[in-house]
């Protein structure tokens, strides 16, 4: 068998089959138990009495459970253990779970979950940014500031001036898959779980830390999930641990999933923020000095919500050298739900503001944002110029300036331009307006313990080759893509290679597939392994046909030396009758990085992923409706892995990035409940909103870091193309009025029609 | 490492308690075939939906829960019914007793018995229109729906399919390069006719005349025609419906007949049907309704349920009481006949006698300026945020009559008498149009919402009436109908 060029997902035949296997699909033994939890419906306040007598007598109940029930650590947080599974005295926001339900059946128990008896004294709850603020209300002592040139003085000298803020909203990852998790107890209060996760190995920890037991003793097993987005990262904790806690309780198989609503309700979601600026700045748009300030809401739990607010801060830059600078952030604690990782990590919103400034200072000065985003662009790569980002790294690959120049070609992006600009001139009814947002994204873990990796690689007496590593599939392709490294690295056909499910069994301390690591990371650990096996076997070959063992290659499934060509299968059957072994872990760390969040010094990042979109859109001046016509991307993905996955990878990014800043609006009432909690009512991105016309190319370059085959990281980059979206339709708006429009994001019809009213009040 | 303590639990457990007995014993067994195989269902209560169905007790799990609210499509089923026409639906808000004498195909049936991959399966393949997969099984049957009707319009056959990963792209793709493949022949369902399982708790009329009866001694009862409306009280709200008729086999009550004034269209006619119906006639209210849920929604909701349930967000009600459509509604063998507006009498109340129910609508022919105008957060698969359907009648160059009905706006759907008493008699103009707007103020007190503010939707409702007047002079003001 030929691999094909660009070989397909490889679960592809099992997806479009329906024998693809998700949680909810594992079969389960007949007496498997069925999990829900019982939620609050207040944002804040004392729990004064719970009556679960209904739920107990109810159809099909087995057994309730409290906190109080909860044999050892009551506890799921990824990070700062203030995320209880359970309520205790107290709740911290409408949708925490106070206790779990186990019945019969999944319907069973989530109608029993309805009939509690639950006295809550309700305090006054802290639900906006403001509530925040003013009650100080917040995670880490104060804000976290990273500063770099002098801005006091440098701001007193610019030329010009502007200032503003803006609120960015939320968003809910509406992976398609909830989440889901199933607990099976074993030989001496051994659990197996089976669970829709990113980071089984957190799931691991946090399931024998609830039942007090080794590590050794919990084994996680993920082979995939649908969907994820960062929503798989920590919110699956708490379903794995109370199907733990049951199991261990009833000896039975326990699964637990959540309904849509539930899941809307209960888990996190992307932070929603308010960015603040001044900026002082030249007659060409060029930025002498800005201060930023951030304000996140995190939720009632700390979760990664200082990772993800330090992501914003180490993005605040963008493809920007700016010279002077001062971000500011505050990390709110509020009485909503926790938010988490989605897709980005905080770097969206970061690059969102800088983006937006720019939007602003273009407007302000009259001229294309092309120009004052170039006029601000960090030196090429290259060139004999360098700069430092605001956190000290040096910036040496940067290849903006000429993926900007292609694009622009490209996309023929001068002549629509003006041709837009006349069309507007004549149609006083609808508004076209059209943008280009650049997006350098930076590459590892900010927590630097994070960025390594393990594998295992078996081969057998046949030749066929098992590969397991720590990274999870989420439908990115992450099997795929570590699937062909290993052809790759052992010189045989595609079809030789079989990825397993990941299992904390296997490959053990791993990290969350998360910060677009996943290929970078366990690509190079699978490599490693490779290599190793690789050289087994060319020292045996070259033992036996009386060689250097530089001398063999591996090629096409053939082993080729000075006088001999032998067939893989063969070479590895005699080499294990030669009782050499075929098995071999891997292990990777990123090397050169180091990092003082604190300080905000170091170099956070091992290289930087590098893309830029132009998109045109269409609004009705009349009801604020609107509709993206066009999309242009280039993006760097260095020497792709596997060109097809990663234009798959761009697409889906940038149509998951618009529905952020459009038709996705978190809508919470005054009492801190979530309104928005089912697709009825929260509207993601349908097949006719993606772009009529959408070109995507990649960059074709090697990655100048020793990354796997000289590739980069695609998941996270791309998202950051929405805002192009988000910009044509402030270039839009701005052609009804001559006020700069203050879009706020989402940008609903109802904020455009907003919008579109503030560009032309103060023309009046 | 400090020791770990003894074990709380010891291997035996505390055991489990003996839970109460939720067993209701079956009340009927229904047949229908599944992937080409007759299968019988036991029903307990008339609503176990077909998604528990598959899942739970055919092993069939490809086809996901992803909403339980018929809003994603990844538990899209094609349902073929006894003319032999198969369309998508969702089957999760489909109940079974819904089935009888239908063919049911799931994505494990869209595939050969062989094993053999259907166009559209080879074609996702090819076009890398799957990431994570969990939608697929959805999109699958969406798309071989479509394939099968030789549908092309794919944005519109797939609206009901919500993806997370992919960004649509490579599914249109593969939608597009297999549009010209043949159908396999195992797609062919033929539904041969069956005894149709009825009894006083869940009912199944085969004619109007046996609903109307049963209806008179069973008031109390829920009629269900396509379970788009019904199936959330269940599966969202835990509804206990304690008696059911079924509609889907009174075939008079679903029949679309026409005179050279009106057509009369059954009460169990499908949205579907219903937009075929009138699509030369209206092509604005045709257009409106591609936007009514989704494919699968429109194939089982009906205009019947749509006005029965008395919405104030259904987006038909708006477009028949601009037409002037009446309402014919039967209580045993007494019918009569009265203008749909007045059917609505205030949120959750409609003027309907105990043991009533809607029989027919009387949609009117020939009003070319009726224009319907829906707007939503989202441009297909949503729910209406103000949904306004404007028609006037403009003779020698002024407005005779006017009939303005906004859903969205009120509690019920909603005319503008105040917007329309300021048009009428005027002169059709521009100026016109902005003493009606400045009217339509008083016309409604619109709430605010996860959908709109109260605000938006009253300025809205009042500039649709400005899109009405440039619309009608041939001045595109729809940002469809721009491109690049």
């Amino acid at each position: 068998m030929t691999p094909a060029k660009h070989p397909k997902h490889d679960a592809a035949h099992q997806h479009v089959t329906g024998e693809a296997r998700y949680i909810d699909d594992i079969p389960t033994p007949k007496d498997a138990l069925h999990l829900a939890f019982g939620l609050s419906h207040c944002a804040a306040g004392e729990i004064l009495s719970v009556d679960l007598e209904p739920v107990h007598s109810a159809s099909g109940v087995r057994m309730v459970l409290q906190a109080s029930d909860l044999p050892y650590l009551n506890d799921v947080s990824p990070s700062a253990h203030d995320e209880p599974l359970l309520a205790e005295g107290h709740v911290h926001y409408a949708g925490q779970p106070i206790f779990i339900v186990v019945a019969d059946s999944h319907l069973e128990a989530r109608k029993a979950a309805q009939l509690a008896k639950i006295e809550i004294a309700r305090h006054a709850a802290i639900l906006t940014i403001d509530q925040a603020m003013e009650a100080n209300s917040r995670f880490e002592d104060g804000p976290r500031i990273y500063k770099k040139g002098a801005l006091a003085s440098a701001m007193s000298k610019a030329e010009k001036h502007l200032s503003g803020q803006f609120d960015i909203g939320g968003q809910e990852h509406f992976y398609l898959e909830g989440q889901a998790a199933l607990a099976l107890p074993g030989d001496q209060n051994d659990m197996v779980i089976h669970a829709s996760s990113q980071h089984p190995t957190e799931i691991q920890h946090k399931v024998a830390e609830a039942l007090n037991i080794p590590q050794h003793a919990v084994r996680v097993e993920v082979r995939r999930m649908g969907g994820a987005f960062g929503g798989k990262e920590s919110q699956g904790n708490a379903l794995a641990v109370a199907c733990a806690i049951a199991a261990l309780k009833t000896r039975r198989p326990c699964k637990m999933r959540y309904d849509r609503d539930d899941d809307f309700i209960i888990t996190g979601k992307r932070h929603d923020c308010r960015i603040a600026y001044k900026v002082g700045f030249d007659a060409t748009g060029r930025i002498e000095a800005i201060d930023f300030t951030h304000y996140f809401r995190c939720g009632w739990a700390q979760d990664l919500s200082l990772p993800v607010a330090d992501r914003a801060m180490l993005h605040a830059d963008n493809a920007y050298n700016l010279p002077n600078v001062r971000i500011t952030s505050h990390r709110l604690k509020t009485n909503t739900q926790s938010a988490t990782a989605f897709r980005g990590f905080g770097g969206p919103q970061g690059i969102l503001g800088i983006e937006r400034v720019i939007d602003h200072i273009s407007h302000k000065l009259g001229l294309d944002p092309v120009q004052v985003r170039k006029a601000n662009f960090y030196p090429e790569m290259g060139s004999n110029k360098s700069a430092k980002t605001p956190y000290g790294m040096d910036v040496t690959d940067f290849i903006l300036g000429d993926m900007t120049k292609n694009l622009l070609e490209s996309s023929c992006y001068n002549a629509r331009r003006s041709s837009i600009a006349q069309w507007n001139s004549s149609n006083p009814h609808l508004k076209r307006g059209i943008a280009f947002s650049p997006v350098k994204f930076g590459i590892s873990f900010t927590l630097t313990h994070l960025n390594q990796a393990g594998a295992l690689v078996q081969i057998y007496a046949d030749g066929s080759v098992l590969v397991n590593h720590g990274g999870t599939e989420m439908g990115q392709g992450l099997f795929q893509k570590v699937s062909q490294v290993a052809a790759r690295a052992l010189g045989v056909p595609q079809n030789f290679i079989r990825a397993s499910a990941t299992d904390t069994s296997k490959v053990p301390n791993t990290s969350a597939t998360a910060a677009s690591s996943g290929a970078d990371l366990n690509g190079m650990a699978v490599f490693a392994a490779c290599k190793t096996l690789r050289d087994r076997i060319a020292k045996h070959l070259a033992q036996s046909y009386d060689c250097s063992p530089t001398e063999v290659t591996f090629v096409d499934g053939k082993i080729t030396g000075p006088g001999f060509k032998v067939d893989w299968a063969e070479a590895t059957k005699s080499t294990y009758e030669n009782r050499i072994s075929l098995s071999s872990t891997g292990f990777y760390k990123t090397p050169d990085i180091e990092w003082d969040r604190i300080k905000g010094q170091g170099r956070p990042f091992l290289y930087f992923s590098y893309g830029a979109a132009i998109t045109e859109v269409v609004v009705d001046v009349l009801t604020g409706e609107n509709r993206i016509l066009r999309c242009d991307i280039l993006h760097d993905c260095g020497a792709s892995l596997n060109p097809d996955l990663d234009i798959g990878q761009i697409e889906g990014a940038f149509v998951q990035g618009a529905g952020w800043l459009t038709t996705e609006e978190l809508v919470w009432d005054n009492q801190g409940i979530l309104k928005t909690h089912a697709p009825s009512t929260y509207k993601i991105p349908a097949c006719s909103d993606r772009p009529d016309i959408f070109n995507i190319s990649l960059w074709d370059a090697k990655n100048p870091e020793a990354t796997v085959y000289r590739s980069k990281a695609v998941g996270e980059p791309p998202f950051m193309h929405g805002i192009s979206a988000y910009l044509a339709l402030s270039n839009a708006v701005s052609a009804c009025g001559d006020a700069y429009p203050d879009l706020q994001a989402p940008a609903t019809s109802e904020e455009i029609f907003n919008a579109i009213a503030r560009s032309k009040r103060s023309t009046a | 490492m400090k020791p770990f303590p003894p074990l709380l639990y010891a291997a035996s457990g505390q055991g489990v308690g003996n839970a109460t007995d939720s067993g209701a014993i079956p009340i009927m067994n229904i047949t229908f075939l599944l992937n080409g195989e007759p299968v019988c269902a036991a029903v307990k209560t008339g609503t176990e939906t077909l998604l528990d169905f598959l899942r739970e007790n055919q092993a069939l799990c490809g086809t996901k829960e992803g909403c339980n609210e018929g809003d994603c499509g990844a538990c899209s089923v094609i349902v073929t019914d006894g003319e032999g026409r198969a369309q998508a639906m969702n089957s999760c808000i489909m109940f079974l007793p819904q089935l009888q004498g239908r063919a049911v195909r799931t994505v494990e049936g869209i595939s050969g018995p062989a094993g053999d991959l259907h166009p559209v399966q080879s074609a996702m393949i090819e076009h890398h229109g799957a990431q994570c997969g969990f939608c697929t099984p959805g999109f699958i049957t969406s798309m071989a729906a479509a394939h099968t009707n030789g549908i092309r319009d794919h944005d519109t056959a797939l609206a009901g399919n919500l993806c997370r990963c992919t960004g649509y792209a490579p599914i249109i793709r593969a939608a597009t390069a297999v549009e010209d493949a043949p159908i396999p022949v195992w797609m062919h369902d033929n539904t041969p006719p069956s005894a149709i399982a009825s009894n006083d708790t869940v009912f199944c009329p085969t004619n109007t005349d046996q609903l109307a009866d049963w209806f008179m001694t069973n008031p109390e009862a829920t009629l269900v025609s396509g379970g788009t409306d019904v199936g959330l009280w269940v599966t969202k709200h835990y509804a206990k419906l304690s008696k059911i008729a079924f509609l889907g086999h009174v075939a008079d009550l679903s029949k679309i007949s026409e005179n050279c004034q009106f057509w009369r269209v059954g009460a169990a006619a499908t949205i579907t049907d219903f937009m075929d119906t009138i699509k030369s006639e209206y092509p604005s209210f045709h257009e409106m309704l591609t936007r009514y849920g989704s494919p699968q929604v429109r194939n089982a909701a009906t205009l019947g349920g749509n006005v029965a349930n008395g919405s104030p967000i259904g987006d038909a009600p708006p477009a028949l009481i601009s037409l002037g459509a009446k309402l014919v509604l039967r209580r045993g063998n007494d019918r009569r006949v009265i203008p749909l507006e007045d059917f609505f009498i205030a949120y959750g109340k409609q003027d309907r006698l105990v043991g009533e129910f809607v029989e027919a609508i009387e949609v009117p022919k020939g009003q070319s300026a009726l224009r319907c105008y829906k707007l939503s957060k989202r441009f297909d698969q949503d729910i209406s945020a103000v949904c306004g359907c404007l028609n006037v009648l403009i003779e020698e160059g002024l407005v005779t009559q006017a009939r303005l009905t906004f859903g969205g706006m009120a509690g019920i759907p909603a005319r503008a008498k105040k917007a329309e008493a300021a048009l009428i008699g005027q002169k059709w103009s521009l100026s016109a149009i902005h003493a009606a707007k400045a009217a339509m103020a008083d016309d409604f007190n619109p709430l605010s919402d996860m959908r709109a503010s109260a605000e938006y939707r009253a300025a809205v409702a009042q500039n649709m009436l400005e899109r009405y007047f440039y619309d009608l002079e041939g001045i595109n003001v729809n940002v469809r109908e721009v491109l690049v």
